[in-house]
């Protein structure tokens, strides 16, 4: 996956306009762990819908495997902040919900779906309802359904903000072990430094309107990681002031945007 | 069967609320079924609600503030129940070669005009609901079809339904037809608009999901967008059950040929209060049964959807 320049105006050539993302250059290589850090409305998240082909970028191009981005692929499965189940089908159904859609049979999308669930330790829960789950446990069923499709890149924004601290930490272990499993790259979405800390290959720093990528930070200790190391530390310290400037900045324009009100 | 039903009713309530929820002292060691314990109690209040109402009006009626030729207390009207019958008429005896004396007895009498005001509701509703859910949906589907109707239905939706009757009349003359027609024109702008509205309030990330698994416009509106508006639309359907009900009677009152609102308009033209308070309990009655019916459908057919009334009496 290959940005190069890419840049995104909302409600482009109207009164309305503002530009979300600028010049973003990114590559990812199979089997990465990035992470895109940032502050809220940096356009992280639409540089991800991006990547997703859910949005058109308004400059730059987007390529994948040598070809442009042009529409949503099942290569690139995306998981959404919000629990994005559909309520009225079962686990299974949620999970096999790709297949379905590419017309596979009953028995196969049962199997596929008992195979996953497996894989994300859920194998009870496959004829229960979404309703019936906890926050983490919906998560794990959204990333199964992703695995489902046998994607080359796990795209995910912001999937574990819902959830309460330890059981994001779990489940941040949790989708190290999935990622490692299923060979495919991630893409992360998060504002939150500790978790860039746990799971990055290499967090992008953004800044904020418009969203440019600041820098660029490589992380190269061993998984498990603990988070109290010197190590840990250093990069933590590191990140949080490369940030702060940047909330810093979206507060001082935000408290202008208000004295202008 | 009019005392019996207004001086015991409370008692009887009363009766089945305390067996409902207090069962263990009153049958020690026995305890009811689930669904029962949960059932007994509403059907307990909604006796104890109604009857509270009955004995209101009949103290009313002992005192002498509520004249019994205007406002006849429950005991009167549905006592003289075997009287009123008669005048649910559904024979045709203006057809020519019907015989003064065919037709049903009073009793099949108000169980004809009964079943047909509802199925007249029922069939209504349903041909309403297909019809505005079809639109709705191909609506936001194909542009054109937006274009080209949606402004026509924006326009006719505010129109009161009784402006439509001498058209349903013209149509469709006398009988079933026009009182169906009625129900379907009051419900169908308003539910088209509805589902509208629903669609373009679906969830984007369920949509987005579909559309990264390389779902085709065509499986998202069949596979997402239909099912997430369904509990949407079946409230409105529910709303609307009382406006059916309205309109019906409406149309029938105006010379459809028999059922409820018919008889009703018979009671007013020949001055029987009696009658239309009896008329009034059934269509009450009706209206709650169909109510009662569609909420059940809605709990078998939206299993997924959770009941909040019980979180909002918690506080």
């Amino acid at each position: 996956m290959s940005c190069r320049d890419v840049g995104k105006i909302w409600a482009a050539g109207t009164s309305r306009a503002h530009e979300a993302l600028a010049n973003i250059d990114l590559d990812i290589e199979p089997g990465e762990f990035v992470v895109l850090l940032g502050p809220s409305g940096c356009g992280k998240s639409t540089l991800l819908y991006l990547i997703a082909g859910l949005e058109q970028q308004t400059g730059g191009s987007l390529t994948y495997f040598g070809e442009q981005v042009k529409a949503p692929s099942p290569d690139r499965s995306l998981i959404f902040q919000e629990t994005s189940l559909f309520p009225w089908l079962s686990v299974w159904e949620n999970v096999s919900f790709g297949l379905q859609i590419r017309g596979e049979s009953e028995p196969d999308r049962r199997a596929a779906a008992k195979d996953v669930l497996k894989r994300v330790g859920l194998t009870e829960a496959g004829s229960k309802r979404p309703d019936e789950l906890s926050g983490g446990m919906r998560q794990r069923v959204a990333v199964a359904r992703a695995l489902a499709m046998r994607p080359r890149v796990l795209l995910m924004d912001e999937p574990f903000a819902a959830l309460d601290v330890q059981t994001r930490q779990k489940m941040q272990d949790f989708l190290i072990d999935v990622w490692r499993d299923s060979g495919a790259s991630v893409v992360f979405v998060t504002h939150h430094i500790d978790e860039a800390v746990a799971l990055a290959d290499r967090v992008c720093v953004f800044t904020s309107r418009p969203g440019r990528i600041k820098e660029t930070v490589k992380v190269d200790l061993p998984r498990p990681r603990d988070p109290f190391s010197p190590e840990c530390e250093a990069l933590r310290k590191r990140l949080t002031q490369l940030l702060k400037d940047e909330v810093d900045r979206a507060f001082a324009e935000q408290e202008g945007m208000a004295e202008a009100v | 069967m009019a005392s019996v039903s207004t001086d015991r009713t409370p008692v009887g309530g009363t009766g089945t609320v305390a067996g409902g929820q207090d069962s263990p002292p009153a049958l020690a060691g026995y305890t009811l079924p689930e669904p029962l314990r949960e059932f007994l109690p509403k059907v307990g209040w909604t006796l104890v609600s109604v009857g509270t109402f009955a004995a209101l009006w009949e103290f009313l009626w002992f005192i002498g503030w509520a004249d019994p030729k205007l406002l006849p207390p429950p005991h009167v009207f549905l006592g003289a129940f075997a009287d009123q019958a008669k005048f649910f008429n559904t024979a045709q005896r203006w057809a020519i070669g019907v015989s003064p004396d065919a037709g049903p007895t009073p009793w099949q009498a108000v169980l004809i005009t009964v079943v047909s005001s509802a199925m007249r509701v029922f069939i209504g509703i349903t041909l309403a609901a297909i019809l505005a859910l079809s639109l709705g949906v191909a609506i936001r589907y194909w542009i054109v079809v937006e274009r080209l109707t949606l402004p026509t239905v924006t326009l006719l939706s505010p129109v009161s339904p009784i402006a439509w009757l001498p058209v349903a009349i013209f149509l469709f003359g006398i009988g079933n037809a026009p009182a169906i027609f009625m129900v379907v024109i009051a419900l169908f702008f308003h539910m088209t608009i509805a589902t509208i509205n629903h669609i373009d309030g679906v969830n984007r990330n369920l949509i987005n999901v579909a559309r990264t698994m390389g779902a085709t416009k065509a499986q998202i509106y069949r596979r997402v967008i239909i099912p997430a508006i369904l509990p949407g639309v079946f409230v409105i359907l529910r709303l609307n059950l009382f406006g059916a009900w309205m309109v019906v009677l409406i149309a029938e009152s105006t010379g459809v040929g028999y059922g409820l609102g018919q008889v009703i308009m018979l009671a007013r033209n020949t001055f029987n209060p009696s009658l239309v308070f009896f008329c009034i309990a059934l269509i009450g009655f009706l209206g709650f049964a169909t109510d009662w019916a569609m909420r059940m459908t809605q709990k078998r057919v939206l299993y997924w959807v959770n009941d909040p009334s019980g979180v909002l009496r918690g506080l």
